[in-house]
């Protein structure tokens, strides 16, 4: 992504800020300035807990330009706490202990880097609750 | 709107094409469907295209091939709708004969996919996808249709070896198709032992990055009478195209297709048929997961049966719903902007008799359906012989 877009986008990565809806009170994520679930406008900003749980999941093994030094690695759909469900890649766990249903938990991770004149991107990726961890322990 | 025939087809056959570029490609189908028409000219050119500025650097495809293919000064344009680009341009002309606006249309579906490296070509294709949102997390466009896959494994609790029998159906149905990419035959076995690419999708369960093109003349009723190649004419009866969210995350129903769903019923309704009338179904199995979605999202199966009409054997050509008669996606190839112009071509060799060993017996009415990204665009075509 360029410098631009990164920095425009820096808000929902650096911090999962999407939107609330005025009129239905939907949680909405990523922002989206209407409404998808009653088509009027919602721009007033909300902040996510960045806590949910694992809807589904995958490895990507065949990484598209740009991740090549990361892969494998596992990626999930995740349904948040709120209601939005958000695409993102799992870290702090090895791909074959990820399981649909496990509560993970948004921390800020580089997401990569572009060559010795680019930025590093950073952005969201989920790992298992460390709350929940514990108290299992 | 005026009646719509299909009055000439033309098309390369799908693979590694190292010494033809876009452009040649391209010109390999539409002469052969315009001799197959019979016609000089053409009213407008229609181009199927996704992925010619990123992988070959080139856009403005319309007035390219129509220079190319000798139809300097008609107009022409590239139409997109990422891999449903093809439906798309084949949409966009039917809409101009349709309206009375063009007696003589030509189609084409082109793509090149070749001239690039995979991961080059990888991140390309996930542009048919939310480019802020999917894509730049690191996500490829397989690994998206593998969320659905597992999704839909862990809800109805089925085994991935299910899913074998479309790509086993596929790759028998390539073998009687000259132009198909994979015409080799495959077991159920080697697709259990197949290199994985996003668990749960292995390569048996995906369609090949490939090149090819395809073209069809559309001409409207009074033009299809005076000229005719003698074959049996072939009526667009349905022509219907629904969209959905970009992203999955999105969707209330991830493992429904809703465009799917909508496109099919307004076309089932404009071309006055019912789903038990189908006699075939071209439908869009860039991954064995959409398959399935695609059955029960167009009525053929219930949700969650969509792989069980695979392995009970509906949908091989002697089957209830046959499907990918001539190798599909999976195993005929999938030149993205290319697959829906194929898929129509394909329904018409079926309807006019024309399928050689994969024909489908007293084939009068088929389905197509195209999909762009992972079902955010669905086109679906009903064409009628008559």
């Amino acid at each position: 992504m360029s410098v631009a877009r990164t920095w425009r986008t820096r808000k929902q990565r650096y911090a999962l800020v999407g939107e609330r809806c005025d009129y239905c009170q939907n949680a909405i994520f990523p922002p989206r300035d209407v409404c998808p679930h009653c088509a009027e406008p919602a721009q007033k900003e909300f902040a996510l807990s960045g806590r949910g749980t694992v809807y589904s999941y995958t490895t990507v093994f065949d990484p598209p330009t740009g991740f090549d030094a990361f892969a494998p690695y596992p990626v999930a759909l995740v349904k948040l706490d709120e209601g939005p469900m958000v695409t993102a890649q799992l870290t702090d766990i090895m791909p074959d202990q990820v399981k649909i249903g496990m509560p993970v938990e948004m921390v800020t991770r580089k997401l990569n880097e572009q060559g010795d004149e680019g930025i590093i991107v950073y952005s969201y990726k989920f790992r298992p609750q460390l709350q929940r961890q514990a108290l299992a322990a | 709107m005026r009646p719509v025939y299909i009055a000439g087809i033309g098309q390369t056959p799908v693979g590694e094409q190292w010494e033809r570029s876009l452009r040649h490609i391209a010109h390999d189908a539409i002469i052969p469907a315009m001799r197959d028409a019979q016609i000089e000219r053409a009213d407008a050119l229609y181009v199927g295209n996704m992925l010619s500025g990123e992988l070959v650097g080139q856009e403005h495809l319309g007035a390219l091939v129509a220079d190319f293919v000798g139809l300097r000064g008609i107009e022409a344009y590239k139409v997109e709708a990422a891999c449903g680009s093809g439906a798309a341009a084949l949409r966009t002309g039917y809409m101009a004969v349709a309206g009375g606006l063009h007696d003589v249309v030509i189609v084409a579906g082109v793509e090149k996919m070749t001239d690039t490296v995979g991961r080059e070509t990888t991140a390309a294709l996930a542009m048919a996808a939310d480019q802020e949102y999917e894509a730049a997390e690191g996500v490829s466009f397989v690994a998206l249709n593998a969320l659905l896959m597992r999704r839909y494994m862990y809800e109805y609790d089925i085994p991935h070896g299910a899913f074998g029998y479309f790509a086993v159906n596929a790759h028998h149905n390539a073998a009687g198709n000259p132009n198909a990419m994979f015409p080799n035959s495959i077991t159920l076995e080697s697709y259990r032992k197949a290199t994985m690419i996003a668990d749960p999708i292995n390569l048996l369960d995906s369609s090949p990055i490939c090149d090819g093109a395809a073209a069809l003349v559309l001409v409207s009723e009074d033009y299809a009478r005076s000229v005719g190649n003698g074959r049996r004419p072939v009526r667009i009866a349905g022509s219907a195209v629904a969209t959905d969210s970009l992203a999955i995350h999105d969707r209330r129903d991830p493992l429904w297709l809703d465009a799917a769903f909508i496109s099919s019923r307004k076309a089932y309704q404009q071309a006055g048929v019912s789903i038990d009338d189908i006699d075939l179904f071209e439908l869009h199995d860039a991954f064995t997961i959409m398959a399935a979605l695609s059955l029960e999202a167009n009525g053929f199966a219930e949700r969650g049966r969509g792989v069980r009409l695979a392995e009970e054997g509906e949908i091989t050509i002697e089957g209830r719903v046959p499907i990918a008669t001539m190798g599909g996606l999976k195993a005929r190839g999938h030149p993205v902007g290319a697959t829906g112009v194929y898929q129509v071509l394909e329904a018409t060799l079926q309807l006019q008799g024309l399928a050689g060993p994969n024909q489908v017996e007293n084939a009068s009415i088929a389905m197509t359906q195209n999909i762009g990204g992972s079902g955010a665009t669905i086109l679906t075509h009903i064409l009628v012989g008559e």
